[in-house]
């Protein structure tokens, strides 16, 4: 195996240019300065609460957004805009809406051969269709079904769809955009297993984006919690779950509805006090001190980087806790 | 019914009338609310939580219909109401909110306005009064700038924010019973924890019944005295939530728990109910779970299973307690 993550990010960022009004535009930072790297066959965990810029990490570092700066490698090449197409194969992307991503005018066999069709992927048409019916089988739908519409599947069956799609080009890392986020809790299970099927089978890794911690814990390695644009925590997963040490990581990990009694019964609930600052009015310094209960002057000054607590964990705080 | 009943349900039925046939909602459900108490109502989506709280407030859309059952307000039956008295009775006895703010908050008018409206029509008060009672509401959920707040519009508030507005919208009237369908459903989970606690200060607060609709495990048991865990417009099975959850006596329950993650360093794997959830146009003849549950006997492909005391805070309907009973005592007999 090399030595080198299969990807690494590095100071990426992602400014938006958004009109306020007629005449001022403001500059959105939606993601400023995140770096983090995912091995071969791993997963890395994306939570954070909604806009703080996870979905444009993922299409950033896909390059389906040009970034504002910073450098994507995979598997040790750097990505550049004259590469990319080279490397589209490679990374591909889940979305969260089965029911939006999906065109209901083509069929599933159409809908899972495209991205076949789109890289030249077979010599004849007997090949191009036991492709998709492998496809098919491999995510665990029924390929007498090949010839029925998107909007014939329920949810959970689109979701594998979704899969097999992406699963077409063989690709070695899948950028998951909430990919069970829409789902019923028994169809959301059969989805978690299918993707962790997929990745023992294919060794694929996976950037997992998700808002329920529970299931980000049960799929990753590791885990990297952002806020407002910005990574202020990541470790092993079971590590940030159990000891987290950013004071909204905690709040975060305090907060998740248990589904148990005794436990929900003993744990206290940090709660915290008003909404996330808007991205467009930043505050200087900790963009979480506005909300932290340990801020303090030196907070309000320069933004905290990422500096290591234990062996793989690191916070982005002046006030770490625990 | 007990003293402290405020609502007693009797084999309720809701069903919608569509160009594809009757669609069969709600299914024969019963069930007690407690004074002072919250009952949580859980289940998949499309399994008629929903149709049930529309049901109870009577305000189904024009294709919906009760078929069957009794909804008993302090002995009355609710569903034999006039329009005009249940119109009076939805403004002072029970009310609601829902998952979108927007639902209840009109966009073209003020915060202030909305909730001054609100207040003046279930209670004789001086306009001064009104406007005090509305910043009082304001306070009491926790909006902070209230003065400024009543002069904006919905739109202009965060997710989290215009759900406090609604919520002191909802206990404007005072109601006897709120409820909530999925009122955080769409908040993210710090603010949802926000939501959460508020709603069980007021409850400890104000005293009222809250009837807590959620598709969550977690949220129900987090909060709620009771659980009502709902399929095909049936209950599966009724109890505390220690009962529910750490003593489940429906094979859905079971698998509605063994499929989601436990927090912790556990990462067996999950194991999810296998299929899909029933078609409500064709609901089979005996338990509508069968044809997703492995451990189906022949009797539950023909009979509805009955609902079956398994002790004094525990209900199931599930015909592998019949069994278990069964197997006990032959396994008595042979010692
Ligand atoms: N194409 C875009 N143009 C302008 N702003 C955007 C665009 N996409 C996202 N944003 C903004 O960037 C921030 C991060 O958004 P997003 O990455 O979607 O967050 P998340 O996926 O964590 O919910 C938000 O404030 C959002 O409004
Ligand atoms: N207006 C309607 N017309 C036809 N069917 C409906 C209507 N409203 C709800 N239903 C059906 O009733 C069932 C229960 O819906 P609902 O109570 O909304 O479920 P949930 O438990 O997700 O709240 C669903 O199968 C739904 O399709
Ligand atoms: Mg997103
Ligand atoms: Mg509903």
């Amino acid at each position: 195996m090399s030595n080198h993550p299969l990807v690494d990010v590095r100071h990426l960022k992602q400014y938006f240019t958004v009109k306020s009004d007629m005449l001022t535009k403001l500059q959105l930072k939606a993601v400023d300065d995140v770096s983090f790297t995912i091995n071969q066959g791993e997963t890395l965990g994306l939570v954070g609460e909604s806009g703080c810029g996870k979905t444009t990490v993922g299409r950033t570092l896909l390059r389906l957004y040009k970034p504002t700066a910073g450098e994507v490698y995979f598997d040790g090449n750097l990505i550049t805009d004259d590469n990319i197409n080279h490397y589209r194969k490679d990374m591909q992307i889940v979305f969260q809406d089965p029911y939006s991503s999906l065109n209901p005018r083509m069929t599933m066999a159409d809908i899972v051969g495209e991205p076949l069709d789109i890289h030249g992927l077979y010599k004849t048409k007997a090949e191009r269709r036991d492709k998709i019916a492998e496809l098919v089988q491999l995510v665990g739908l029924n390929s007498d079904h090949m010839r029925r519409y998107a909007h014939e599947f329920s949810g959970g069956q689109r979701q594998r769809i979704g899969i097999a799609r992406a699963l077409a080009v063989n690709p070695r890392f899948i950028v998951c955009d909430e990919p069970v986020s829409a789902l019923d809790v028994s169809i959301q299970a059969q989805i978690i297993n299918t993707f962790e099927e997929l990745q023992a089978k294919l060794g694929i890794a996976y950037l997992f984006i998700a808002h329920d911690l529970l299931v980000v814990q049960h799929m990753s390695q590791r885990i990297a919690v952002m806020y407002l644009g910005k990574i202020v925590e990541i470790g092993p997963a079971d590590e940030i779950i159990e000891h987290p040490v950013h004071p909204y990581t905690q709040s975060l990990i305090s907060a998740i509805p248990l589904p148990d009694p005794n436990a929900a019964r003993k744990r206290h609930r940090i709660i915290l006090q008003g909404d996330v600052p808007s991205p467009l009015h930043m505050p200087e310094g900790c963009p979480f001190r506005s909300r932290c209960r340990y801020a303090t002057e030196e907070c309000a000054k320069v933004c905290p980087t990422l500096e290591e607590v234990s062996s793989g964990h690191q916070v982005a705080c002046y006030h770490p806790q625990g | 019914m007990s003293e402290t009943t405020l609502l007693q349900v009797n084999d309720l039925r809701t069903s919608f009338f569509t160009d594809s046939g009757e669609v069969k909602a709600v299914n024969g459900l019963s069930f007690s609310l407690e004074r002072g108490k919250v009952l949580g109502i859980v289940g998949e989506s499309g399994s008629g939580k929903s149709v049930t709280a529309y049901s109870l407030l009577r305000i189904l859309t024009d294709s919906g219909r009760v078929t069957g059952g009794q909804v008993l307000f302090n002995g009355e039956n609710i569903l034999e109401f006039s329009p005009q008295k249940m119109h009076s009775f939805r403004g002072s006895r029970i009310s609601m909110i829902f998952q979108d703010p927007m639902t209840s908050l009109n966009p073209v008018y003020t915060v202030g306005n909305q909730l001054r409206e609100a207040i003046r029509i279930h209670t004789d008060r001086t306009p001064e009064q009104v406007r005090e009672r509305a910043l009082e509401m304001l306070q009491l959920v926790g909006v902070n700038e209230p003065e400024k707040r009543l002069t904006q519009y919905p739109h202009e508030l965060s997710g989290g924010m215009r759900q406090r507005v609604m919520i002191a919208m909802a206990l404007a009237c005072e109601p006897d019973i709120l409820i909530a369908d999925e009122p955080t459903t769409a908040l993210d989970v710090t603010i949802q924890a926000q939501i959460l606690e508020l709603m069980q200060e007021l409850q400890h607060k104000l005293g009222m019944s809250i009837i807590m609709i959620t598709h969550d495990l977690g949220v129900i048991a987090d909060i709620c005295d009771e659980i009502i865990v709902m399929y095909a417009g049936r209950v599966c099975e009724r109890g505390t939530a220690d009962e529910i959850f750490y003593n489940p006596c429906h094979e859905y329950t079971k698998g509605l728990i063994r499929s989601i993650p436990t927090i912790g360093a556990n990462h067996d794997k999950l194991i999810p109910i296998a299929g899909n959830p029933v078609d409500l146009l064709n609901l089979p003849k005996g338990c509508a779970f069968a044809s997703r549950c492995d451990q189906a006997m022949k009797i539950c492909l023909t009979d509805a299973p009955e609902e079956i005391r398994i002790n004094e805070n525990h209900i199931a309907a599930c015909w592998m307690n019949v069994k278990k009973v069964y197997d006990e005592a032959k396994e008595e007999e042979s010692k």
